[in-house]
């Protein structure tokens, strides 16, 4: 975007008198979470309109799509939504499989739970210690919970790294099932650490909802009714904070996710605060979840498709799919569109974060600079998803 | 609300809706779609029914797909999270058409989704309240998902 191209203000601002000021945040802003541009129109301190400016980071991934086979692309899919890379594998793997109706063995369904639900840990964590930053001077400092979610999050890191050899994107997910089964002793090593998690969690707790300055920067600022959040058609975190009971592992079970036991935690209040809340239940969920898969993982085959010769190989037959995964940010959807060939014919992504920060200009006006920062982090916005 | 009863109230109200015969055995809940082709003219009046009376209030995504020549298709998908019921709209512009009426006016949601659309397709939504580019540059040539439009497509670095 030149500066020539900024856009004229779009909204209608109903205002007479007084002074009116355009400023701009970004594209490269410490609370950004990557980058991003609002341009915010101020009256005083007050926010009353929001131009977002997005596309920092496109990439192409749809063009780029039509020209990779089903068994390049997934590796590229994780360069999506790169803080919960398993997750965009996850939906384009799931995509093809649809359209081929390829079976998955049970014990490579297992492992993409288990690899999912570390990764919606990891990346919760992420989210949980950059929010805390976003809103330091609230938290004497702010780097405290930063550091310790840093640290949680490279024990988990570390068990991606012995699991694929990669620790951030990580080409885990291939069409009929896994490309890795887990090594030996890898489950008892996942086992103490999301122990370890389980436990800090709850001291992290205390820590944030004793402090009378979290609480103030997080009750009641950025409310999104049930009605905006489902016509904006936001996802995950963010949809069950504002009471709306859905989640895709439970209304639309995928990879044998009915075979567990757990709940989707939903808040009511639709505020900053109800986000933390359904994010810090969800910890303890996805460790729930990861145990049950561990006790429980069959023997079997990693893969109905094993051993293939070359890129080329796996050919999808004429059709169309769309799959959803919860991601760690909400529905991560892939639109599929196969014409018999080696590579697909369209493929859309449908970003869970696109579709979050989407609401953000409808939610910020009325709320002062300071809590635009607050109201950002607890949308957990990825701008590798946003911009594709 | 089963998949069958919600093709006979289409049906009754949509005389020019086609509704894939396919996805009528599979029941509701198990995520599988509704495909509903309607007419460009009853476009954002099926969006406004299914929203009204199927309840379908959540919207997922919308997108294009170019289909060469037989020209361009706009899909949209939307959710009722209630019962589980998803319909996935389609529409065909036809060839060498790239206008189509926005769905902004129903679902707020449309609104960023359809300037992807534009950006990468040039599909003009009539209605739209602010139809510029999103992801790429103010200055770009052309649209990128075009199937006419070559990946090795040169153009000027700098932008």
């Amino acid at each position: 975007m030149t500066l020539e191209a900024a856009p004229t203000t779009r909204v209608e601002l109903d205002y007479s008198g007084g002074e009116r000021l355009t400023m701009n945040m970004g594209p490269q802003h410490p609370s950004a979470h990557g980058v991003f541009r609002a341009i915010l129109t101020l009256e005083g301190e007050t926010v009353v309109a929001v131009d977002a400016v997005i596309g920092y980071l496109h990439r192409c991934h749809e063009k780029l799509s039509e020209t990779l086979t089903y068994a390049q692309y997934p590796s590229i899919a994780s360069k999506t939504d790169y803080v919960a890379a398993m997750t965009s594998e996850f939906a384009y793997v799931m995509a093809a499989e649809t359209i081929g109706k390829i079976e998955v063995p049970k014990r490579a369904q297992y492992l993409r739970v288990i690899a999912a639900e570390l990764q919606r840990i990891a990346s919760h964590l992420l989210w949980l210690g950059t929010w805390c930053m976003d809103m330091g001077g609230a938290l004497g400092g702010g780097a405290t919970i930063f550091l310790y979610a840093i640290r949680e999050r490279e024990t988990i890191l570390d068990l991606f790294e012995s699991l694929v050899g990669a620790r951030l994107l990580y080409g885990f997910y291939q069409v009929g099932g896994t490309r890795y089964d887990i090594p030996s002793g890898w489950a008892d090593a996942c086992r103490k650490t999301i122990d370890v998690i389980d436990q800090r969690i709850g001291e992290y707790e205390g820590l944030l909802e004793d402090n009378p300055f979290f609480l103030a920067r997080a009750q009641g600022v950025g409310y999104i009714t049930r009605e905006l959040a489902e016509d904006v058609g936001i996802a995950g975190p963010l949809l069950r904070g504002s009471g709306v009971n859905f989640d895709l592992r439970k209304s639309a079970p995928y990879s044998s996710y009915e075979d567990f036991t757990f709940t989707v935690p939903v808040e009511t209040a639709g505020d900053c605060f109800a986000r933390y809340r359904v994010r810090m239940v969800e910890f303890r969920e996805s460790i729930k979840i990861i145990r049950q898969a561990l006790d429980k993982l069959p023997d079997g085959p990693i893969s109905s498709r094993p051993g293939l010769k070359s890129v080329a190989q796996t050919r999808i037959p004429k059709g169309e799919a769309y799959s959803r995964v919860e991601g760690p940010r909400g529905e991560v959807g892939c639109y599929l569109i196969a014409d018999g060939s080696a590579k697909p014919y369209r493929m859309k992504w449908r970003g869970a974060s696109f579709s979050n920060l989407a609401v953000l200009p409808h939610i910020i006006p009325g709320h002062k600079v300071a809590d635009v920062v607050a109201i950002m982090g607890s949308v957990d916005p990825v701008f590798g998803e946003v911009d594709r | 609300m089963t998949h069958e009863q919600a093709r006979t109230v289409i049906g009754e109200r949509f005389g020019g809706a086609q509704v894939d015969p396919t996805s009528a055995e599979a029941t509701v809940g198990r995520g599988v779609p509704l495909t509903v082709t309607v007419p460009v003219d009853q476009w954002s009046a099926f969006a406004r029914f299914a929203k009204e009376s199927l309840g379908c209030r959540f919207f997922s995504f919308s997108t294009a797909v170019d289909w060469k020549e037989q020209g361009l298709e706009v899909v949209a998908r939307i959710d009722n999270l209630d019962t589980g019921l998803s319909i996935f709209m389609k529409t065909k512009l036809g060839p060498g058409v790239s206008a189509c009426p926005s769905l902004v006016p129903v679902f707020r949601g449309a609104d960023w989704m359809e300037r992807e659309c534009y950006d990468m397709f040039g599909i003009r939504f009539d209605g739209h309240p602010d139809l510029r580019r999103i992801l790429l540059g103010d200055d770009w040539v052309g649209h990128p998902l075009l199937k006419s439009y070559a990946v090795d497509t040169p153009h000027p670095p700098y932008r």
